[in-house]
């Protein structure tokens, strides 16, 4: 299943679908490093409303991907976390250290634009 | 070779209903050679029964009020059920069914659990009713004494039967009256409040169990997303005494909130309580922490790009 | 169902969802449930390649529940307490995940043997 890459100005937007292999994840890692590569993009969202399970390898895979982008220079925001799939996560032992989360895709959007501001 | 195998279970409190606990010597219900027998025993000890009902109900209400249960209802109240349980108990006897009897326990107990009847009481009526019915029967065939060792033999199955139906209802009830109070004790006990936008405040008081943590996590997850909030203050000023489960359990409801795009602040952790939180290894460098629920909000305002101003003292 | 991939993985979790949303578990149960199916699915396929996971509806005096085994031929687990030993917070662990797996549901046993394989049954009672 291949996960849709949307740009928008400076910023990619990765919607996720409820039921991603290991092998789609480890795609949409390497589609998105190389595409914030090819657009010069400053910002990534990744949205995961449609998770319903969130397990160890997603949540590893969600922050490399953080990870990868940061050194590319551009900034990472995981958002649409369900209150119960956050639940389930944090029993696990999955607290997505050092990423920035945010409520859905308006909040993720906001947060990056007002980054973007004051680095300029 | 098994290297190890280890079994973690959660604790059960569960009720079993023992079926004809206690029975003594007592006559098989498929002996098909006694069944016609037990049956006809049962016959004349129900016709017994009927016959002296009056005077066997008065000696049993007697015999509560003297060992003093059901104190908390009046004497017409206990004669009243007193003639119910009486009658329901002489036709579980005859028919030999108890979804009657099951059904009137059910119900006697809705009633008197709101008064305090307590389970020993309900336990002790019945097995008063057992005793005065025996010692009837004893009364009435101590001259044939084969025959009262047979009517006892049927009696006493049925009997035991029949008090536990009566108890194990009221247990259940009991029980179901608990979980209900208990879930709407912790609706009540964990408002999640929203003081301006974006801006939840949830004030625990009391004893965290680990179920009702985990409805306060829940609750404040659920209230994050449907209010937008960005900023959550948990003040735990009215949290008595913190082990290391309800710790863990915060340091999650932090880390789970974190996660739907919020920020927490801890307002009201006593020194005691925080020493405790840093002797038993809770990292409190995870957590946002302020004196004060007064503090609490005005860091959750400055967060969320509001100005603190202070009044001026009225002079 | 035999687990061999990671799709199959998914197929676990989806099927042990649905078969908790027939059992009568509340939503946010049936996520831990799901979960936790993810992760023993995950250990199957990265620890011993391929094993199965058989789904139940259990029930005992009071309650109605669902249980979970997964079992594997894979190398086993040399050191099991070691194994479930917990830091609370390490998140994002290249561990097993079973003390998070114990964590998610009400009950949980293991049994391993070195270059036999493990056999990990769970159980959550629905409330």
């Amino acid at each position: 299943m291949e996960v849709p890459i949307l740009k928008q100005g400076e910023v990619l937007i990765a919607t996720f679908q409820a039921a991603l292999s290991d092998a789609d994840l480890n795609q949409l890692r390497s589609g998105l490093v190389r595409q914030v590569v090819k657009f010069r993009s400053r910002g990534v969202i990744v949205d995961v409303t449609a998770m319903d399970v969130m397990d160890s390898f997603a949540s590893r895979t969600l922050r490399e991907i953080a990870q990868m982008i940061r050194l590319r220079g551009a900034e990472t925001v995981i958002v649409g976390i369900q209150p119960e799939v956050a639940f389930a996560m944090v029993q696990l032992g999955l607290t997505l250290e050092g990423v920035v989360t945010a409520l859905d895709l308006e909040e993720g959007l906001n947060y990056l634009n007002k980054k973007f501001k004051t680095v300029n | 070779m098994i290297v190890g195998t280890l079994t973690v279970q959660r604790k059960e409190n569960t009720l079993m209903a023992k079926r004809d606990g206690g029975q003594v010597s007592g006559i098989a219900p498929d002996d098909s050679g006694h069944n016609e027998a037990s049956s006809e025993l049962l016959r004349e000890l129900v016709a017994h029964l009927r016959q002296n009902r009056t005077q066997l109900r008065e000696e049993w209400v007697g015999r509560i009020s003297e060992t003093r249960l059901l104190t908390a209802m009046t004497k017409e109240e206990i004669f009243a059920e007193a003639t119910s349980v009486y009658d329901s108990y002489v036709e579980a006897l005859e028919t030999e069914t108890f979804e009657a009897l099951q059904a009137y326990a059910r119900n006697l107990s809705e009633r008197i659990i709101p008064r305090g009847v307590e389970t020993h009481e309900v336990v002790g009526i019945v097995l008063l009713l057992r005793d005065v019915l025996a010692r009837s029967l004893f009364a009435k065939y101590q001259t044939d004494f084969k025959k009262l060792n047979r009517i006892l033999d049927a009696y006493e199955p049925a009997a035991n039967r029949i008090a536990n139906t009566v108890a194990v209802g009221f247990v259940q009830e009991r029980e179901r009256v608990i979980r209900q109070q208990q879930e709407a004790i912790r609706e009540l006990s964990t408002p999640v409040l929203q003081v301006r936008e974006r801006l939840l405040i949830l004030p625990i008081i009391g004893v965290i169990d680990p179920q009702r943590a985990r409805q306060l996590t829940e609750q404040l997850l659920r209230g994050i997303r449907t209010n937008r909030a960005k900023v959550v203050v948990i003040d735990i000023t009215g949290v008595a005494a913190m082990d290391v489960t309800v710790a863990n359990h915060l340091v999650q409801t932090v880390e789970a909130s974190r996660l739907l795009g919020a920020t927490v602040i801890v307002t009201g952790l006593s020194p005691e309580i925080a020493q405790t939180l840093v002797t038993i290894g809770v990292d409190l460098g995870k957590m946002n922490t302020v004196g004060d629920l007064q503090g609490g909000i005005e860091q959750a305002e400055r967060l969320l790009g509001y100005k603190v101003a202070t009044l001026a003292e009225p002079t | 169902m035999a687990i061999n991939s990671d799709q199959d993985i998914v197929l676990a979790r989806q099927k042990g969802r649905a078969m908790a949303a027939e059992l009568g578990f509340l939503s946010g149960d049936a996520t831990l449930i799901a979960t936790a199916i993810s992760e023993l699915a995950r250990n199957i396929v990265t620890y011993a390649g391929k094993g199965h996971i058989t789904l139940k509806g259990i029930q005992n005096s009071s309650h109605v529940g669902i249980l979970v085994v997964a079992s594997d031929h894979g190398p086993g687990i040399p050191d099991i307490p070691q194994a479930l030993r917990d830091g609370f917070s390490t998140s994002g662990s290249l561990g097993l995940g079973l003390p998070g797996v114990r964590r998610l549901m009400d009950e949980f046993e293991i049994t391993s043997q070195p270059s036999r394989g493990t056999t990990v049954a769970v159980k959550k009672w629905k409330q």
